[in-house]
Order: C-alpha cells, then sequence, then structure tokens
C-alpha cells in the first residue's frame, strides 16, 4: 500500500531524512519511534505534503500512484490521514461543518456523489456512538478551546468518519493523561480493518500498550536504523535510544 | 440559461411598447447649477418647500471642500461631468448583452433570473412576478399603516412627515457629500412605522426596485414611532455595472420612544477589475437617531463591492437607556479601498453601544477602520464595546485601525479590543490535509472569522453574504 524508498527530505535548507525506507501493507499498524529530532514528523508531514518541507531524492508510492506529485488535498481524497501532533483551531467554522465540507470534497474528488445533510447527520450520529465522541465537541468551532485530550480525540473523530486508507498518527499521546490516552487508542483500536494500515509516530512505549503494533521501527538522524515487532518497542523503554545507537551505530558520513 | 426565451419574449414585448425613447427624454444633460436643480425638482414634481430645501443644501455645498482625511486614494472628482438625473443609458437589450462575467457572477450567487435582468439593468421590471409581489405587500403593510414607497412618492404623497424630519438627523451642510446628496437626491426609500406597529414583514428594497430606477444619490429615511418596530435590508447581492463613479446617498433614521430599527445592508457595487481600473466610489452618510428613551438602532453591513467605499453608519444615542449597535464585514479585494467604521454618540443616560467590526483584505486592498466613541458630559453610566479584528490574505495588502474616543463623564465604561492576523500556514495545511481546496479553505477560515456579524443578518442574507464573500475572494490565493 504504501512504499518508501530512500527518502531523503529537508526543510529551510537542514537535511531531516537521509535515506528512509518503509513498506506497509493493507492492515498492518506500523509504531515509527525515535529520539527527538530523529525525523518522526517530519515524515508525517512530507507524506501528507505540508509545504515548505523539500523531498530532494527517493520516492513515495501509495497505493501504485506517485504520492510526492499530489497536493495535500489529493493525498486526502485519496486515502491518506495525518492526525496532527498540534491540531489546529479554526475560529468560527462549526466542526460538524468542517467535517461535512472534507468529507464532500474527499468524496467529490473520487467521483462519489456527495451527502446532503440529512445523509451526513445520520453518519455523524452513527460515529458519535461508535467512537463514544462527546457530541457537544461537534456544535463547537473546529478545535477552538478544546483540551489536549479533546484536540486529540477529535482528530482521532475525523479519522472515523473519513475513512483514510491509510492514517499516520503523529504523537498522538503527546500530552495525554492516562484516561485521554486510553480512550484515544480505543478508538484507533476499534478503526483497525484488514484494509487499513497505521503509521504510528510516538515518542514513548507506552501508547503501545493500547495500540499493539504489528511492525517497530527506530529512527535515527533521519533513517530507520532498526526494525523488530512490540517486542522493540518494549526493549527500547528498558534501555533507551542510546541502546540503539550502541547496537547499530550510524556512519558520520550519512 | 433555460428561461432565456422567457427574458427575450418580455423584452421585445417592452421595446413594441416605444418606453425606451420615453426615458431618454428624461435625462438632464451633465452639468450641476441652481437651473439643474429647479429642472431636477421639476421632472420629479416636487413642491416648492423641497426645491428650496435642495438650492439651501447645494448653497452650501458650493462653500464646502472635498474632505481629504480619509486613509484613501482617490483623483479629483468633475462634479460638472455628472448628470444629476439620468435614466440609465446604453441598457442592454436582452441578457446576451450583458457581460458573461457578470452573469457567472449571478449564477454563482444563485440571482434568480428576474432579478438578475434588473441588476445588470436590462430594463424587464415591468413584466415580471415582482410587480404583484410589490403590490401585495403594499397592500398588507398599508393595513397596519405602514407607509413604504419611493422618496420621490413620499415627497409628494407624505410631504408633512418628510418636511418634518428630512434632514433632521443628517442635516444638509453635515458633509461636503451629504449636502451634494441633499441637493440632488434622485430617489430612495421613505418608511414610516406608526406608534406600536411592529413592521408584518422584512422591508427590502427588492419591494420597490420597480417604483424607480434609484440613482447615485439615494436618500433613504426610515421613522419608527413609539413603540414600533421595523427591520430593512437594502442593497443588491449583485454587482451592478455603472457608467457614473460616484454614488453618494444619505440614510436617515429616527427611533422614537421604546422604538427598534435594524437596518442591514448587503453592498456590493462594481469595484473595479482586477487592475483597479473602474468601480464605484461609494460615499455614504448613514446616521439613524435613538430621538426616545428605550429606543435601539442597529447597523448591520456586508461591504464586498466598490472601488472606495467611505461610510460610517452611525448612532446617536439620545434617549436614556437608547442602544446602539454596529455589526461590519468589510472585504476588500485587488485595489479596493475601504474606510468605513462607525460612530456612537452618547449623549442619553444609561445608554449602551456595541461595535463588532470584521475586515478582510486581499489583493493590493486597503482596508480601514474608523471609529469614534463619544461619551457627552450628561451620558452617565454610558457603556461601549468595540471589538475589532482584521485578518490579512497576501502580502501586498493593509489594514488599518484608527479608534477616537471622546470621553467627558467619568462614569463611563469604553472597551476596545482588536486583532490582526493572516490566514495562517497551518490552518490552511490542516484544511487541505483534510481534502478542502486551497480556495475552499479560505472561505472556511473568512466565513468562520465572520460568523459573528452574519448571525445579525436575516437567515437568506447571511447566505447570500457568505457567498458574497465566496465570489469576492475568488483569485486571492495563489
Amino acid at each position: 500500500m504504501l512504499t518508501i524508498h530512500n527518502l531523503h527530505a529537508r526543510i529551510a535548507g537542514k537535511e531531516i531524512l537521509k535515506g528512509l525506507s518503509l513498506e506497509v501493507k493493507p492492515g498492518e499498524v506500523h509504531a515509527i519511534m525515535g529520539p527527538n529530532g530523529a525525523g518522526k514528523s517530519t515524515l508525517g508531514n512530507v507524506l501528507a505534503g505540508r509545504p515548505g518541507y523539500e523531498v530532494t531524492q527517493g520516492s513515495v508510492l501509495f497505493d501504485g500512484k506517485n504520492l510526492l506529485e499530489l497536493e495535500p488535498e489529493a493525498r486526502a481524497a485519496a486515502g491518506l490521514f495525518l492526525a496532527f501532533q498540534y491540531p489546529v483551531e479554526i475560529p468560527g467554522v462549526n466542526n460538524t461543518y468542517f467535517l461535512r465540507a472534507a468529507l464532500n470534497a474527499q468524496r467529490k474528488a473520487r467521483g462519489e456523489q456527495e451527502l446532503d445533510s440529512m445523509q451526513f447527520l445520520k453518519l455523524v450520529r452513527e460515529k458519535v456512538k461508535e467512537m463514544g465522541m462527546t457530541p457537544e465537541l461537534l456544535n463547537r468551532a473546529v478545535n477552538e478551546g478544546f483540551s489536549g485530550g479533546e484536540k486529540k480525540r477529535n482528530e482521532v473523530f475525523q479519522m472515523a468518519l473519513l475513512e483514510p486508507r491509510l492514517a499516520v498518527l503523529d504523537e498522538t499521546d503527546s500530552g495525554l493523561d492516562i484516561d485521554a490516552l486510553k480512550r484515544v487508542a480505543a478508538g484507533v483500536n476499534s478503526l483497525r480493518s484488514p484494509q487499513r494500515a497505521f503509521l504510528v509516530i510516538t515518542h514513548y512505549q507506552r501508547l503501545l500498550d493500547y495500540i499493539v503494533p504489528d511492525f517497530v521501527h527506530v529512527l535515527a538522524d533521519g533513517r530507520i536504523v532498526e526494525s523488530g515487532d512490540a517486542q522493540l518497542a518494549r526493549e527500547l523503554e528498558a534501555h533507551g535510544y542510546a541502546w540503539v545507537r550502541e547496537r547499530t551505530p550510524v556512519e558520520a558520513s550519512a | 440559461m433555460a428561461t432565456q426565451p422567457e427574458v427575450q419574449a418580455a423584452l421585445s414585448r417592452r421595446y413594441d411598447a416605444g418606453f425606451v425613447t420615453d426615458i431618454e427624454t428624461h435625462s438632464l444633460p451633465p452639468g450641476l447649477d441652481e437651473d439643474t436643480i429647479r429642472a431636477l425638482s421639476a421632472l420629479k414634481e416636487e413642491p416648492e418647500w423641497m426645491t428650496e430645501w435642495r438650492l439651501a443644501a447645494y448653497r452650501h455645498w458650493l462653500t464646502m471642500k472635498h474632505p481629504n482625511w480619509a486613509h484613501v486614494k482617490l483623483g479629483p472628482i468633475d462634479f460638472q461631468a455628472i448628470s444629476y438625473y439620468s435614466a440609465p443609458k446604453n441598457k442592454p437589450k436582452s441578457l446576451d448583452e450583458v457581460d458573461p462575467k457578470l452573469l457567472e457572477t449571478y449564477d454563482k450567487l444563485g440571482v434568480p433570473l428576474h432579478e438578475r435582468a434588473k441588476l445588470a439593468g436590462v430594463a424587464v421590471d415591468a413584466v415580471f412576478d415582482s410587480v404583484s409581489v410589490a403590490n401585495t405587500a403594499r397592500e398588507q403593510l398599508a393595513k397596519v399603516g405602514v407607509i413604504f414607497c419611493s422618496m420621490s412618492e413620499a415627497v409628494r404623497e407624505h410631504g408633512g412627515l418628510v418636511r418634518k424630519y428630512l434632514g433632521s438627523v443628517v442635516p444638509q451642510g453635515d458633509n461636503f457629500f451629504a449636502a451634494l446628496n441633499s441637493a440632488v437626491f434622485s430617489d430612495g426609500s421613505f418608511v414610516f412605522i406608526p406608534k406600536g406597529v411592529r413592521c408584518p414583514m422584512e422591508l427590502s428594497t427588492y419591494f420597490r426596485i420597480n417604483a424607480g430606477h434609484t440613482g447615485q444619490f439615494e436618500r433613504t429615511l426610515i421613522i419608527a414611532e413609539e413603540d414600533s418596530v421595523v427591520s430593512y435590508l437594502e442593497g443588491c447581492t449583485a454587482p451592478m455595472r455603472d457608467d457614473n463613479q460616484l454614488h453618494a446617498a444619505v440614510v436617515e433614521l429616527v427611533a422614537l420612544e421604546r422604538a427598534s430599527i435594524k437596518y442591514s445592508t448587503v453592498q456590493n457595487w462594481y469595484p473595479g477589475d482586477e487592475n483597479g481600473k473602474g468601480g464605484i466610489y461609494n460615499f455614504v452618510t448613514k446616521r439613524g437617531e435613538c430621538r426616545g428613551d428605550d429606543s435601539r438602532i442597529t447597523w448591520t453591513q456586508v461591504e464586498t463591492g466598490s472601488a472606495i467605499t467611505w461610510k460610517y453608519p452611525s448612532c446617536v444615542l439620545r434617549g436614556d437607556r437608547s442602544v446602539g449597535e454596529f455589526h461590519s464585514v468589510a472585504l476588500t479585494h485587488h485595489y479596493q479601498q475601504a474606510d468605513t467604521g462607525t460612530k456612537m454618540i452618547h449623549i442619553g443616560r444609561d445608554t449602551k453601544s456595541k461595535i463588532v467590526s470584521k475586515g478582510i483584505s486581499a489583493g493590493r486592498s486597503q482596508n480601514s477602520y474608523r471609529g469614534l466613541v463619544k461619551v457627552e458630559k450628561g451620558a452617565a453610566n454610558a457603556r461601549n464595546h468595540t471589538r475589532c479584528d482584521s485578518i490579512l490574505i497576501g502580502k501586498q495588502c493593509g489594514s488599518h485601525t484608527f479608534p477616537y474616543m471622546e470621553i467627558k463623564n467619568p462614569t463611563a465604561i469604553v472597551e476596545h479590543e482588536a486583532t490582526t492576523s493572516k490566514i495562517s500556514d497551518d490552518q490552511m495545511f490542516y484544511c487541505r490535509s483534510r481534502g478542502i481546496s486551497e480556495e475552499d479553505a479560505v472561505s472556511l477560515i473568512v466565513d468562520g472569522f465572520c460568523k459573528q456579524v452574519f448571525r445579525e443578518l436575516p437567515m437568506e442574507f447571511a447566505v447570500e453574504a457568505k457567498k458574497l464573500l465566496e465570489v469576492s475572494l475568488e483569485g486571492a490565493i495563489g
């Protein structure tokens, strides 16, 4: 589904990703772990197409398409979703209205029928029930005045509604207390399916107790330096990132 | 366009009747002097006092200078080059002759076909349903004693009322453009709501668009007697091409004891093209007086058109406990310039005013908020809250805020909040990453920004205003 090959990317002239390769198949959950500054969030932003990130080398194929050629909105329509580390507030724009605009824009781009307000409302009600979302949050402006936990839950709710093929969760656990973390994880787990893949970017192993990944990759200095299963995450937790660095020294000239 | 043949048929009927030559003869040649005013007044079959009133205004105007304090750039206006009474010339004979770009805009706005024809200046008004609509509305209003007619008609039929109130809020010599308007005003609306009557419908210029072609110098007067309530909607929601550049209107509102007037405007005169060529100079004096205790006046405006907009709908809070409100969205794009805001003059005790201004600047436009809050000596416990937000789209536009405060009573509480922001790259990316295109993302964010003002508009207007912003912002990104 997603094939990243030898990806190099920089921001403001500084090279962050230095030859990252990764293969993700439908139904899989991949965790990307790594120390601060390793390039974790850069990976998410490059995949979603955030302006300012420049890909200098390598390729990304998504369902056979060259992802890097697509505008951010076309990537979304193709089934890519980025759950933001810091979701943005849009004052005055009703959350439900925003969701409908997003869903219909995607459907239109895919040549599907847009949903009218009745159909959409029905869908929202279903998803609210499924995800245990607070309905009150839907009547407020997008992320405006939301707590950290509410913002993250809103991201997961958007994901549930937009039903992406590949979801990238960028440090969705950051800033959450344990109860909020559990709720968010439960939401993500309920969306796991054989057709859908996840890329879970996280700094801590803690999240992976609740969202158990099929694969864990350690990102250091812009490349994946070690891959394994959920056990790798637990070892990392015990030994720290320095431990990885000792096992697989990064070539100085990389 | 499915209904095109219908329009064609209607038009050819009209031309068979030979109306066109008729209209042409009613035009006055360009130029302005006392004779022009006398001729204008005579054409409108006005009483002697009206002619004298105009002449007094003209004589005063001659002593005045063109003001230059606003934050706008404009060349000199040749007042002798303007025709002060003219049926629109070069009227397109059918929708086929109208600029397709203009029609496209109407289409996007969802303006009904017969309205489109009218707005484009196609002479079809007499044939369409709107005539009967207007008549039904009039009957219904007459039953409760509401007078709603053109100013010309009011001068002839309701001279007593007009004479009593005209110029009582905006005197003839108030300012340069108000004086000019007083001398040469062509037409406008007259509304009278008698004591205790709640006007049974929203009054809209749509209802009387056929009552006469309102010119560049409109004069509107609304009188709400004791305990009455009225909501008035002004303006067309589609651009209007116009040979003349200057539009200098005067609007006066009078609210007596416990009366309430709500005046909503959606202004979208021709803004000029992408290069700043052409467009209307919209120099308007709008003022309402809360003359009676416990009265209330609310101005709501959405300004997206005109090359230059220069207007400050104001409230004179004379009655005790009276309330004035001003809610405004002003959008400028390309080379448009807007200098707009309000004046709240607190005279009575316990008076309150509220100002909400949202400015949106794009392209190379300049958008200024200018507002005065004045609390006179006797206005004990006056209260004002001003909120003034602006948003910038792109790097070449400007946004300015000029708040003035004159407080002469120590018990007054006056608050002013202002913010200026840009549509952030983060907001744009967030929307786009959810599948929303750049252009739609801008509309969405701007719509959210204006929410607080749109809420004040009557339902249909709010929908139109939103669409209008979308159309006006086209091409603002990239």
